[in-house]
């Protein structure tokens, strides 16, 4: 493509909208008892309701209901005196019913404002349109030619997820952003992922799919009245399940379309896919089949009409807003900004939240899980989340060093046995005999024979070059495979070259 | 209001996932053509003052609790299925709705 | 010459007599379910009432009533009274096919909440009855496995949807059924076999494990011989459900203890309107004539008789075209050859499905879907389900202005006698007529009952009585359809279907 993300924005104004489903972490599905569960044998977790049999009625799940109207409030939206489920008519394998229970004129929560901060500080208010509940499709699984639905042989289906609820967020256009946009539908889709955590009603993998976002993006000429000119013609790229690929598919589609709008092609209305191992879309459709959902209102619920004294007490349960939050932590914390970004970046404030609350201090806290963690993780290509290792472990090994049973290169130790599932830092310690040496006539005995094997470097401590001194611990540390106390180990040294230290 | 045409009927058929003969279009046509004609007359009566009612005993609020109750078991989930396999529900190629 | 079927013996008593005579264990339980299976074997070759004859597993449970009976336990009041359920709702380990080939040979994973109701109540369930497809019909006609004869005259139809339950009381191969009432497909079954039926108040029964053709329409009821043994019936499968979400949360009406005083004390304070839309043109006089009767016979029982209008009522038919078939269309959209039933294997799932419609479909089914499918999809809406939702409210203050002048309403149930097989198989328009008298009640979830008016006509065939009663208020339908039947049996004119018993066919 000729086109980069920044030329388009530059020459084109980019407008978004953003629909945002989040899966919501009660204890059963939506419209039936059966558990909401990732990971089950397939088809061991459904019922006559959620696999569509003949005769079966959904009735709503009351927390699914709380937790949708808790999320509204969090986004500023009205709540409805009397809102309605409805059925959004479609033929697919994976949707038991050939229909999903939706909302459509009468979402539960509409017309709210969430204010997104950016890298830089600033922040911005996006509008939402509504968020309102319905139920999962269940799984598809391909078999035959590469595992995608194109060439495949047949499918086959898994109703497990069919039924677990669903709140879907439907921003209202998001204008004027320019060459933020970007970044503004990330830190958007982060802001929403924070906050349904904070909320606790969702546990917020995107990785998982628990959080799903599906992009539209249009653009239009650039003009002074830029708010008189119409929207251009948008597609919309769906399931883009990681903030990164958030960023990347809005930079793929605005060189996309800007090379089309440029080269005087429409961009076609449409559907369309990102992949991520080419960081690109393709179109989604091979069919001209316009959509035509038919909603009607479902006819097996009744309206729901939350009591607005309850809907109070659900607004006093609504957490601080994720930006402000982290405002905040980061003042009692002490990080400086750029430590901040860091911890936030890496998806770590939950993480060092919890590791203070178990006792570590802020800074070992950030050090371990920025540190060695991340490394670790980056390594195995996995989030911190997914690593063995809890923030009490990390606590642990914290008070571990302070009380001085180990040092940071035990410490590292401890903490990859614990990663293999050997157990809590502290059991590592003892199970691999990992506390420091501080026996001084072992560690004289060491000393003796590394000044022995380097009698040079004696010499050179006598004459002044105290820095010498670091050949030995080194090698000290090497024999006693770095469970020596290295102080420890310094002083002895100067003490035999009778120097001061 | 607009008929039934066969174009129509075929348009709606495919919505609806019927495969219908070249002899049933006309047919059909035909009989639902007279069919919307007799009923398209619900809209002279409702004016825009009147409610639509959507269901006849007003009630609201009747959700469950979020309590786990048993599932099927695979076997019985399978039972009726038309075709299956590792412990799911067999379907030929599904074309075109996603990449 | 007209064929009926005609009956003898212990399969004529009432259900209410059975009950009295296993109580007082004159008979036992085996004794009364064998004689209905026998009869059954005998009968339904003609009559062709029952999809399934479930002779096994009904006599296991008479056999264990008569033992309980024998052990001193205490029974529910109909245990041991066999029974005949339509097959639209689903029996767990018993075929359910709702008379649609799309579902040959599926055994349901689970029992509607009904049907547990009727095996709580420890009734031996004889057999799954005939209906149309999915419940769209008038006749049985549309049902994919062949057409159930009327047992007054085997070349009539039986109604419809539920057929197979009417003609199955009728024929005296059950002495109760359950049946399905979406626009009057219990009550016209019941007004053109002689028998009882009634729709109760939408939410009065649980929907749950009913295979869905209109869900804002559909309630299941009870049918019988008499007005008493439908109340009995209504008690043991009504009452709140929280499977289902529009079931009514508050306690069965006392519907036995209704029939019982309509019975002995008439209908003196009632007053009882005559609908005027719901007569007169389009009526068949014999029908009319037995109506006017039955409205005398009320009078003479006490009632005070006047006439309401309920102008909107004209639209009832045209709004239920749409609705029925919008949510018919959503309803079926799951009979999709992935998780049961038929399957015609294509090349790919959409032509499967497709295939699979086609195929397993009849006409009637694909007419309805087509049709729901026309009025929901993009730029129709407002002009047809969304006014013919505004016509269900027309239609809701018609009644309750009429109800404000009287306590239950009353008309004929259905324009004519039984009809003749074939008749009007190819004018769907005029099959749907069958049930304009029917159809406003389903539009506004008010209980609505059906007994015999008596024989009419030169072919002295059965027309029926209709009375509708405000919503929750299902108990003033047996009061005053007791009261009617007691009158008319010292007339001579029912149980009517003491007509068909008495000498064998």
């Amino acid at each position: 493509m000729t086109y980069t993300y920044e030329q388009a924005v530059i020459e084109f104004d980019p407008v978004m909208g953003i629909e945002v489903h989040v899966e919501l972490n009660t204890a059963t599905k939506m419209f039936c008892g059966c558990a909401n569960e990732f990971g089950a044998e397939p088809n061991t977790r459904v019922c006559p309701v959620c696999l569509g049999l003949p005769g079966s009625m959904p009735v709503p799940n009351e927390k699914a209901i709380e937790s949708a109207i808790r999320l509204g409030l969090a986004l500023g939206c009205k709540v409805r005196d009397s809102s309605r489920f409805a059925r959004k008519n479609y033929f697919y394998p994976d949707l038991a019913k050939n229909y999903q229970i939706s909302q459509y004129d009468e979402p539960t929560n509409y017309d709210g404002e969430l204010e997104v901060v950016l890298n830089d500080g600033s922040s911005v208010m996006i509008g939402i349109e509504r968020a309102h509940m319905e139920e999962d499709a269940g799984k598809n699984t391909h078999v035959g030619g590469t595992g995608g639905i194109q060439g495949s042989d047949y499918s086959l289906v898994d109703y497990n997820r069919g039924g677990v609820p669903l709140v879907e967020i439907v921003t209202k256009p998001i204008e004027g952003m320019g060459e933020r946009a970007a970044e503004v539908a990330r830190a958007y889709v982060a802001t929403i992922r924070d906050m349904v955590r904070a909320l606790g009603i969702s546990d917020g993998r995107m990785e998982q799919g628990s959080v799903r976002a599906d992009i539209n993006l249009s653009l239009r000429p650039r003009a002074e009245d830029q708010a008189s000119v119409p929207f251009g013609k948008r597609s919309e790229t769906k399931n883009v399940n990681s903030l990164r690929a958030i960023e990347a598919a809005i930079h793929y589609e605005a060189a996309r379309q800007a090379e089309l709008l440029a080269a005087g092609e429409a961009v076609v209305q449409e559907t369309r896919h990102w992949h991520e191992d080419t960081k690109s879309t393709t179109s989604g459709r091979s069919k001209e089949e316009a959509e035509d959902y038919r909603y009607f209102p479902e006819p097996d619920m009744l309206p729901v009409e939350p009591d607005p004294a309850w809907v109070e007490e659900l607004r006093a349960t609504i957490p601080e807003h994720p930006a402000k939050r982290r405002a905040r932590l980061q003042d009692e914390w002490g990080f400086t900004d750029l430590e901040m970004r860091d911890v936030v970046n890496a998806d770590a404030v939950a993480l060092i939240e919890s590791t203070i609350a178990e006792g570590a201090s802020s800074q070992g806290a950030r050090k371990w899980w920025m540190g060695e963690l991340a490394r670790i993780a980056n390594e195995r290509q996995s989030t911190l989340e997914e690593l063995e290792v809890t923030p009490a472990d990390v606590a642990e090994l914290e008070s571990l060093i302070d009380a001085g049973t180990i040092n940071d290169t035990l410490a590292r130790q401890a903490l990859a046995g614990a990663l293999a599932g050997e157990g809590s830092p502290a059991s590592v310690v003892k199970s691999r005999g990992l506390e420091v040496v501080s026996d001084d006539s072992a560690l004289e005995d060491a000393v003796d024979t590394a000044l022995a094997a380097q009698p040079d470097v004696l010499q050179k401590i006598q004459d002044g070059k105290v820095q010498a001194a670091g050949a030995i611990v080194g090698a000290v540390m090497k024999a006693t495979r770095g469970q020596a106390d290295a102080g420890r180990v310094r002083e002895i040294i100067l003490a035999r070259a009778g120097v001061e230290g | 209001m607009p008929s039934l045409d066969r174009d129509e009927v075929a348009r709606v058929a495919a919505l609806a996932r019927i495969d219908l003969s070249e002899s049933e279009r006309d047919r059909l046509s035909g009989q639902l053509s007279a069919i919307v004609e007799a009923v398209a007359k619900v809209s002279e009566v409702a004016g825009n003052d009147v409610p639509a009612t959507s269901h006849p005993i007003p009630m609201s609020n009747v959700h469950r609790t979020d309590e786990i109750q048993p599932s099927l078991t695979q076997e019985q989930a399978l039972a009726g299925a038309p075709q299956k396999e590792d412990g799911r529900f067999t379907v030929p190629q599904i074309l075109g709705e996603e990449a | 010459m007209t064929q009926t079927v005609k009956a003898s013996g212990v399969v004529t008593s009432t259900a209410t007599e059975m009950a009295a005579d296993l109580a007082s264990g004159e008979r036992t339980s085996v004794e009364i379910t064998q004689a209905h299976l026998d009869r059954i074997h005998e009968v339904d070759t003609d009559v062709h009432a029952f999809l399934y004859v479930n002779d096994e597993e009904a006599l296991e449970t008479a056999a264990s009533v008569d033992e309980d009976r024998a052990a001193g336990k205490d029974l529910p009041a109909l245990a041991g009274v066999p029974i005949a359920l339509k097959d639209v709702m689903v029996t767990r380990g018993m075929p359910t096919t709702a008379g649609s080939r799309i579902l040959e040979k599926w055994i349901p994973q689970y029992d509607a909440t009904a049907v547990r109701r009727v095996r709580d109540a420890r009734m031996p369930i004889l057999g799954k009855t005939n209906m149309d497809e999915f419940a769209m019909g008038s006749s049985t006609e549309h049902s994919g496995y062949g057409t159930t004869h009327n047992p007054w005259d085997l070349d009539r139809i039986p109604g419809g949807s539920g057929g197979g339950s009417a003609a199955s009381l009728a024929a005296f191969e059950a002495p109760l059924a359950v049946g399905s009432d979406t626009g009057g497909s219990i009550r016209q079954p019941a007004s053109v076999t002689g028998t009882v039926g009634v729709k109760p108040t939408y939410g009065g029964v649980s929907r749950y494990g009913v295979i869905a053709l209109a869900s804002s329409l559909d309630q299941l009821g009870p049918c019988g011989r008499t007005v008493e043994d439908a109340a009995m019936l209504h008690e043991v499968i009504g009452g709140h459900d929280p499977a289902d979400a529009t079931s009514i949360d508050a306690p069965v009406p006392g519907v036995v203890e209704a029939a019982r005083h309509g019975r002995a004390n008439g209908v003196k304070g009632l007053t009882i309107a005559v609908v005027k839309e719901l007569g007169g043109e389009g009526y068949q006089d014999g029908v009319r004539d037995r109506f006017e009767e039955g409205v005398e016979a009320l009078r003479a029982a006490g009632a005070t008789v006047t006439e309401v209008s309920c102008p909107s009522f004209e639209y009832a038919l045209a709004a239920y075209y749409l609705i029925l078939p919008s949510e018919a269309s959503s309803n079926l959209a799951k009979f999709d050859a992935v998780r049961f039933g038929m399957r015609i294997e294509k090349e790919t799932v959409e032509k499967t499905m497709s295939a699979t419609r086609a195929a397993g479909f009849g006409d009637e089914v694909k007419r309805r879907i087509i049709l729901g499918t026309y009025a929901l999809s993009a730029g129709y809406y407002d002009a047809y389900y969304g006014s013919a939702q505004k016509v269900r409210t027309l239609i809701q203050r018609d009644f309750a202005d009429a109800f404000a002048k009287a306590d239950v309403l009353v008309s004929p149930t259905c324009p004519t006698t039984p009809f003749r097989i074939g008749e009007k198989l190819e004018d769907p328009l005029s099959m749907y007529l069958q049930d304009i008298a029917t159809i406003p009640a389903n539009l506004a979830g008010i209980p609505g009952m059906s007994l015999p008016s008596g024989l009419a006509g030169e072919e002295n065939l059965p027309a029926g009585f209709q009375i509708l009663a405000p919503a929750h208020e299902d108990a003033r339908l047996y009061r005053v359809g007791a009261a009617l039947e007691a009158a008319l049996a010292s007339a001579g004119q029912v149980p009517l279907t003491r007509h068909l018993a008495g000498a064998e066919s």
